[in-house]
């Protein structure tokens, strides 16, 4: 992470916060990738009470890649969910955060994922249930670019644009990890029925624009365009 | 929850007990789901024309997701994250082989309650082929921690378990089969039935292959168990039944499936366990399933001339 010069004091941070995980850094680029669209969408989009994590009001988020959750877990820590010092137990035994989120431990994860292609389809039935329940609250779901090499990423992308799950909005991070060309993300999804915008994925701005952007008849994807892995 | 409770209208003229399990299946759902508005069902294709009346009747509680078995398994899941009670079904193979990893870690690693029923069992679509049977789904779903297993017998075993047992915040697989038992036994979830107490083995009869069980060892000298629950699997009546001898699986899936289960029931004590039941082989033929059962040895007439080897005289 040294590499990286910014000068936003937030990002500032988090990484910060994320430097105290002391563990396996194995996943350290897909947890940097996801670093400034988790923060905006916590910091200005998402709605929740780290009070009360499972309050019934809130927007749901479901880290669907699973993988790279360290800028995910730094952000719920600054945001009240659990204390800093829990990220110094990061893959520890001793520790509640895992290599992948189980929401079972951490305070404010939603979803257990980690194996890929899991998290779309399950944001898919929360978003489902809220509209059963008539309840207006919204939920994203952070999908990978690799995961996208996943059958069940265009199952669901298929299920939601037939559904016309307008409160669903994916958010692909592209970090260039796939090994087949997804060519462009954002006019798949648009022929799969979604409304589809593509952002610069450090760009705070068009971030925060992009995840505040809903279509009534729709669900909403954001491909965050970040820099490749190195 | 704020969702509408309208009883299907197709549920209110039939009796409360059909011919065949999946009928059954149809009629049990449907009047749970006008009484429980937690209840939600998930189609993939299969029963769609069957369940047309929930469809209609709870547009936004009954869903056809169309022929993707693991985002039907995941969405419920999700459905299930938000306090609602979902009911997964298809046919055997792609509800469970299909969509394994999907039961595994989305219900049971995040200890989510659900309902999977299936349609399917073994052979039962005997013209379909090898792709359509499902002899393997209670081996492997046996190795998921905290998955419940039920193979009824009737329709009204069926009816009664599920009524009790799916707003239990498990995950419950129901298997559902063409073949049938005559007539209801007291089958409670999770607790097997004794039907005949003997000395020379006790045989274990699991769901539809119980008139099969019961023909094949008329007087011989054994105890008879009724399993229609196995996984958890009911050690203590086995331990208290038991009076010596082998224990004889009959099983209506892979022989020796709850081998494991009849040993770990009996342990410390050795015991020798025989099991009659779907051999590991793949199975080319179409026909019927009578057929199948036939050639298997899984009649009265077969399964006497096993247990005729195996239990001593």
């Amino acid at each position: 992470m040294g590499a990286k010069t910014t000068t936003n004091p937030d990002i500032e941070r988090i990484l910060g916060l994320m430097a105290l995980a002391t563990g396996d850094e194995k996943h350290e680029p897909s947890a940097y990738s996801t670093l400034d669209v988790l923060w905006v969408l916590y910091d200005r989009v998402l709605r929740y009470d780290p009070c009360s994590p499972r309050w019934e009001g809130r927007d749901r988020f479901v880290l669907s890649k699973g993988h790279g959750p360290l800028a995910f877990y730094a952000i719920l820590a600054d945001k009240g969910f659990f204390p800093a010092d829990e990220l110094r137990r990061f893959e520890r035994w001793e520790g509640i955060l895992g290599a992948h989120p189980d929401r079972n431990q951490v305070p404010g994860a939603e979803v257990s994922t980690g194996s890929l292609g899991h998290g779309l389809p399950m944001a898919i039935g929360m978003a489902l249930a809220l509209r059963a329940k008539g309840c207006g609250a919204r939920v994203f779901a952070l999908v990978g670019d690799g995961e996208s090499n996943e059958g069940t990423i265009w199952e669901s992308a298929l299920l939601a644009g037939n559904q016309r799950l307008a409160n669903l909005t994916a958010i692909f991070v592209n970090n260039h990890t796939s090994s087949n060309d997804l060519g462009d993300l954002a006019a798949k999804l648009a022929a799969f029925g979604w409304s589809a915008a593509t952002v610069n994925g450090r760009d705070h701005a068009q971030i925060e624009a992009a995840l505040r952007a809903t279509d009534p008849e729709r669900p909403s994807a954001v491909v965050a365009m970040v820099e490749p892995r190195r | 929850m704020t969702t509408s409770s309208k009883a299907s209208s197709t549920t209110k003229s039939k009796p409360r007990i059909a011919a065949t399990m999946r009928a059954q299946m149809v009629r049990t759902v449907e009047a749970v789901m006008a009484a429980d508005e937690r209840v939600v069902l998930l189609l993939a294709d299969v029963g769609v024309e069957q369940f047309r009346g929930a469809l209609r009747a709870y547009p936004t509680r009954a869903l056809n997701v169309g022929i993707m078995e693991q985002t039907l398994v995941s969405a419920g899941a999700g459905m299930a994250l938000e306090g609602f009670i979902p009911v997964m079904h298809t046919i055997a193979p792609f509800l469970v082989e299909r969509a394994f990893e999907q039961i595994k870690d989305d219900f049971c690693f995040q200890g989510l309650g659900g309902s999977f029923i299936s349609i399917g069992a073994s052979y039962d679509y005997s013209t379909e082929g090898m792709t359509h049977h499902a002899p393997g789904d209670v081996q492997i779903l046996r190795s998921l921690p905290g998955m419940r297993i039920v193979v009824p017998g009737t329709p009204g075993e069926f009816d009664n378990i599920f009524r009790a047992a799916y707003a239990d915040a498990a995950p419950t697989y129901y298997r559902l089969s063409v073949a049938r038992n005559a007539e209801d036994r007291p089958a409670r979830f999770g607790r097997a039935v004794t039907l005949r107490r003997g000395r020379a083995a006790t045989v274990i009869a699991v769901g539809p292959l119980l008139d099969a069980a019961l023909a094949a060892s008329e007087g011989l000298d054994v105890t008879l168990l009724y399993y229609t629950t196995v996984a958890p699997f009911d050690g203590e009546t086995l331990r208290r039944s038991h009076e010596g001898g082998p224990v004889v699986l009959v099983e209506p899936f892979y022989a020796g499936t709850l081998t494991p289960a009849v040993v770990a029931a009996l342990a410390p004590q050795p015991v020798r366990v025989e099991a009659i039941g779907v051999p590991r082989e793949v199975l080319t033929r179409y026909g019927t399933p009578e057929q199948h059962d036939a050639a298997l040895g899984l009649t009265p007439g077969g399964i006497r001339a096993r247990l005729a080897q195996l239990i001593p005289a």
